[in-house]
């Protein structure tokens, strides 16, 4: 099981790494759905079988479709813009790794797990009760902030009048 | 058909019924413990792989057959008889020509994106159930591991019309996420319905509330119902989108884009899309007969006595033949048709189809007048909001005349 | 309403598949090489020689070399060499005869032209459209055995206009026979031995070329103003 959660440890962390290295945009979006694929089968590693299938769906399918579709439609010109300095990227990458070094360190020792033994996973049925009763008022929060954005999406995207002169 | 009339009351334990699970248990049965469920899991893959192996084989013969029929041809006729050898013949020729890569295309997502998409479009047909205890994989959630499978299809079309720096395939790599975006939407939302009715997301438990006659003669399929009809309908429009299918293949696209993310393919890396087109056709078809037309539920109980896995068979063929008239038939959409057929359509008509799903699943216990009233409520909130739909969907679009051409 | 279109379409295509398998209007296809496509007799493509009889087509070639066609023909695909000698032909007269004719199919363009300016009707058009060779110059360059063919194969092919041919030939043999009795009937009255040698050099040209109601008033007239070949309209 060890061994197992490795593998898949490494399946999500190199292509992540490789997505941040990688220059070529549409190379680090694939990479990143590996990524992303990596995470569904670490779920499914678990148990958590609703969860995984449901991250591979939206972020596979739909997730990496906006991401690509957004490089395709923005200008290209990055791609070919020459690399910064090494100085400065040795300390982007400083900065990066120490914030998320010290966000890892801080989440894995303040939090107090309640008990180490493996708990079974919650059936497909209970998860729905919970999401619909409890937890209702977080979903609908989560929708209406997910509505939210899509509105504001829209706006942005809108076309706007010739007289406003935006630069699309 | 003697052993299965003599056989007791449930047809469950039918001979022929249980054939593909005694012939596997036959094959494993000398086999230690705890090498048997690795045997059986590869065998039922082989069996996967071989049998829908060769229905992509034949379904190539059969589209090529039908099409030509309604163009008043005969279609291949040459090798062998009727025929019948037309697909080794071309498993042969694709084989044994040249596999070339232009010199500017990313040599490595170029080679991934054809395997990748037969991958994709073979792992959704694990979760199909075939027949009564004929499914490769039991999953919980198997509806959405499936889709989520399928969801990834476009994914490798676009790798495919990106790596190969073609501005054709580029154009291609486009419309295919777009096609993507806009019918993966209507897809999903057309399923949850009947997710919501069965009380169940995984594939068999879908297959086993469809079980059953009302008043003996109607199945309780989920396509005979006022809501199902419509979420079947959207769900196979939907499919046709996602398989590329004409007349949504614009990815494809052979007259505009020269076949778009097929341009810089050759031998049997193309052989590898054709194959992928079929076998995502007809996972997305089986999948529409497990949703909606009862699985492997034989239509009338006195037909019970053929086995369960030819039930699920001719519905699957049934579906793939209507996919083939339909390309006979439909000219291809424009780009912008295509998402607007999408968006103010289907997904409007899906998401009314949610809540007459819900009410359906809720009034599941009405019976006699209410029963009726039931019906006809469901009926009203297909047929209105389709009218309503179609009328803002076509207006301005009135009958085309024809001033220099008599009709 | 929204479908009624589709539907329709559906329909169509529908009664198209199953019309196919009992409907002969539906199913026009013809499965070629075992099935030959009825051609219609206006139909043409590349000329042969006529020859009279299929026993022997060397002997009894209509052409007599005058080399017209080779003139004329727009590719310069015709090559005719002349005969040394003479040989009697279909009526039994001497004539030259081309010891080589050939046509390379590669460049003719099917124009009808020889057939047009040919005053023997010895070339007339074919309906063999499958002539592919594995041998571009060899097996595309039609020699003069290849090209000749029977006068009844002509018939077969083109019924009207072989008949109209045969009539009109036949009408001048008649002409020239007639002409020929004249001339001896004369030679008979005035026993001048010029005359009829300059008949008999003048015959070739006087027999064909001329129509036959211009042959009688030709024949009591001077030999030397019979006129000289003239190409025909076209066949129609």
């Amino acid at each position: 099981m060890t061994l197992l959660l490795a593998i898949l440890a490494l399946v999500c962390l190199v292509p992540a790494v490789a997505a941040v290295l990688v220059r070529n945009l549409i190379h680090s979006a694939l990479l990143f759905v590996l990524a992303w694929l990596g995470l569904a089968a670490f779920y499914l590693a678990v148990g958590a079988e609703f969860i995984a299938f449901a991250h591979a769906l939206v972020y596979v399918g739909g997730v990496s479709m906006v991401v690509l579709f957004a490089v395709l439609l923005t200008r290209p010109g990055r791609e070919s813009a020459l690399p910064a300095p090494s100085a400065q990227r040795a300390l982007g990458g400083l900065v990066a790794v120490s914030l998320v070094a010290s966000m890892l360190g801080s989440s894995i020792f303040w939090t107090r797990l309640p008990s180490v033994e493996p708990t079974p996973p919650v059936p497909l049925r209970r998860l729905g009760e919970l999401l619909a009763g409890p937890y209702l008022v977080a979903l609908l929060l989560v929708g209406l902030i997910l509505t939210v954005a899509l509105i504001g999406g829209l706006l942005l995207a809108a076309p706007r009048r010739p007289s406003e002169g935006g630069d699309a | 058909m003697i052993l299965a009339a003599a056989a007791p009351a449930s047809p469950a334990d039918a001979w022929l019924e249980r054939a593909p699970l005694l012939l596997r248990d036959a094959l494993t049965g000398w086999l230690p413990d705890a090498l048997r469920p690795w045997v059986a899991a590869l065998l039922s893959i082989a069996t996967i792989l071989g049998v829908f192996g060769l229905l992509f084989a034949y379904m190539t013969l059969a589209e090529r057959k039908i099409l030509g029929r309604i163009q008043n041809r005969p279609g291949p006729n040459r090798t062998g008889p009727f025929g019948l050898l037309q697909p080794f013949a071309d498993a042969i020729k694709a084989l044994t020509k040249e596999d070339i890569v232009p010199r500017a295309a990313d040599q490595v997502l170029h080679f991934l994106a054809p395997v990748v998409l037969v991958a994709l479009s073979l792992i959704g047909l694990a979760v199909i159930p075939f027949g009564r205890n004929l499914v490769a994989v039991e999953l919980e959630a198997s509806v959405l591991y499936f889709f989520a499978a399928g969801a990834a299809t476009e994914l490798s079309i676009f790798m495919a019309g990106w790596a190969s720096r073609n501005k054709y395939s580029l154009l291609a790599a486009m419309r295919a996420l777009a096609q993507l975006i806009s019918y993966e939407v209507p897809l999903l939302l057309s399923m949850v319905p009947v997710v919501v009715v069965a009380g169940s997301l995984s594939t068999t438990g879908i297959v086993a509330a469809q079980g059953g006659w009302a008043a003996g003669v109607w199945p309780h399929w989920h396509a005979l119902t006022p809501w199902g009809f419509s979420a079947f309908g959207v769900f196979m429009v939907a499919a046709l989108a996602e398989s590329n299918r004409s007349p949504f293949d614009l990815p494809e696209a052979e007259s505009e884009l020269i076949a778009g993310h097929l341009t810089e393919y050759s031998g049997f890396k193309y052989a590898l899309f054709f194959m992928a087109e079929y076998l995502g056709m007809a996972a997305l078809s089986a999948m529409g007969v497990t949703l909606f037309l009862g699985g492997w539920q034989a239509p009338l109980a006195v037909l019970e006595f053929i086995p369960s896995y030819v039930w699920f068979g001719m519905k699957l063929l049934l579906l793939l033949l209507g996919f083939i008239w339909i390309r006979a038939t439909f000219p291809r959409l424009r780009i912008d048709q295509l998402t607007r057929l999408s968006w103010k359509f289907l997904v409007p008509l899906a998401l009314v189809n949610l809540v007459n799903g819900g009410l359906w699943a809720v009034t599941s216990d009405w019976t006699g007048a209410a029963g009726v009233a039931r019906w006809v409520v469901s009926a009203l909130l297909v047929v209105v909001p389709f009218v309503v739909l179609g009328r803002s969907l076509t207006a301005g679009y009135g009958p085309r005349t024809y001033r220099y051409a008599s009709p | 309403m929204l479908g009624k279109g589709l539907l329709q379409g559906l329909a169509v295509t529908a009664k198209n598949l199953v019309g196919s398998y009992h409907d002969p209007a539906r199913y026009v296809t013809q499965e070629y090489p075992e099935v030959q496509p009825k051609l219609p007799e206006a139909y043409r493509n590349f000329p042969f020689l006529v020859s009279e009889t299929a026993d022997d087509p060397m002997g009894t070639l209509r052409c007599v070399a005058c080399q017209i066609c080779e003139k004329e023909c727009p590719p310069q695909c015709i090559y005719i060499e002349k005969s040394k000698d003479k040989k009697p032909d279909a009526t039994g007269k001497a004539q030259i005869y081309p010891a080589v004719f050939a046509i390379d199919t590669a460049v003719c363009m099917s124009c009808q032209i020889c057939v047009e300016v040919c005053p023997f009707d010895a070339i007339k058009m074919d309906q063999e459209f499958a002539i592919a060779a594995t041998d571009r110059f060899g097996g595309l360059l039609l020699n003069r055995e290849q090209l000749a063919k029977p006068n009844a194969y002509y018939h077969q092919i083109h019924p009207t206009e072989a008949a109209e041919v045969d009539e009109r030939l036949a009408a001048e043999r008649r002409a020239a026979e007639e002409k020929a009795r004249l001339a001896a009937a004369a030679k008979a009255a005035a026993p001048k031995p010029a005359v009829p040698a300059a008949a008999a050099a003048a015959a070739p040209g006087a027999a064909r070329p001329a129509p036959a109601g211009s042959t009688a008033p030709a024949a009591s007239a001077p030999v030397d103003s019979v006129p000289p070949p003239a190409p025909r309209p076209p066949s129609p």
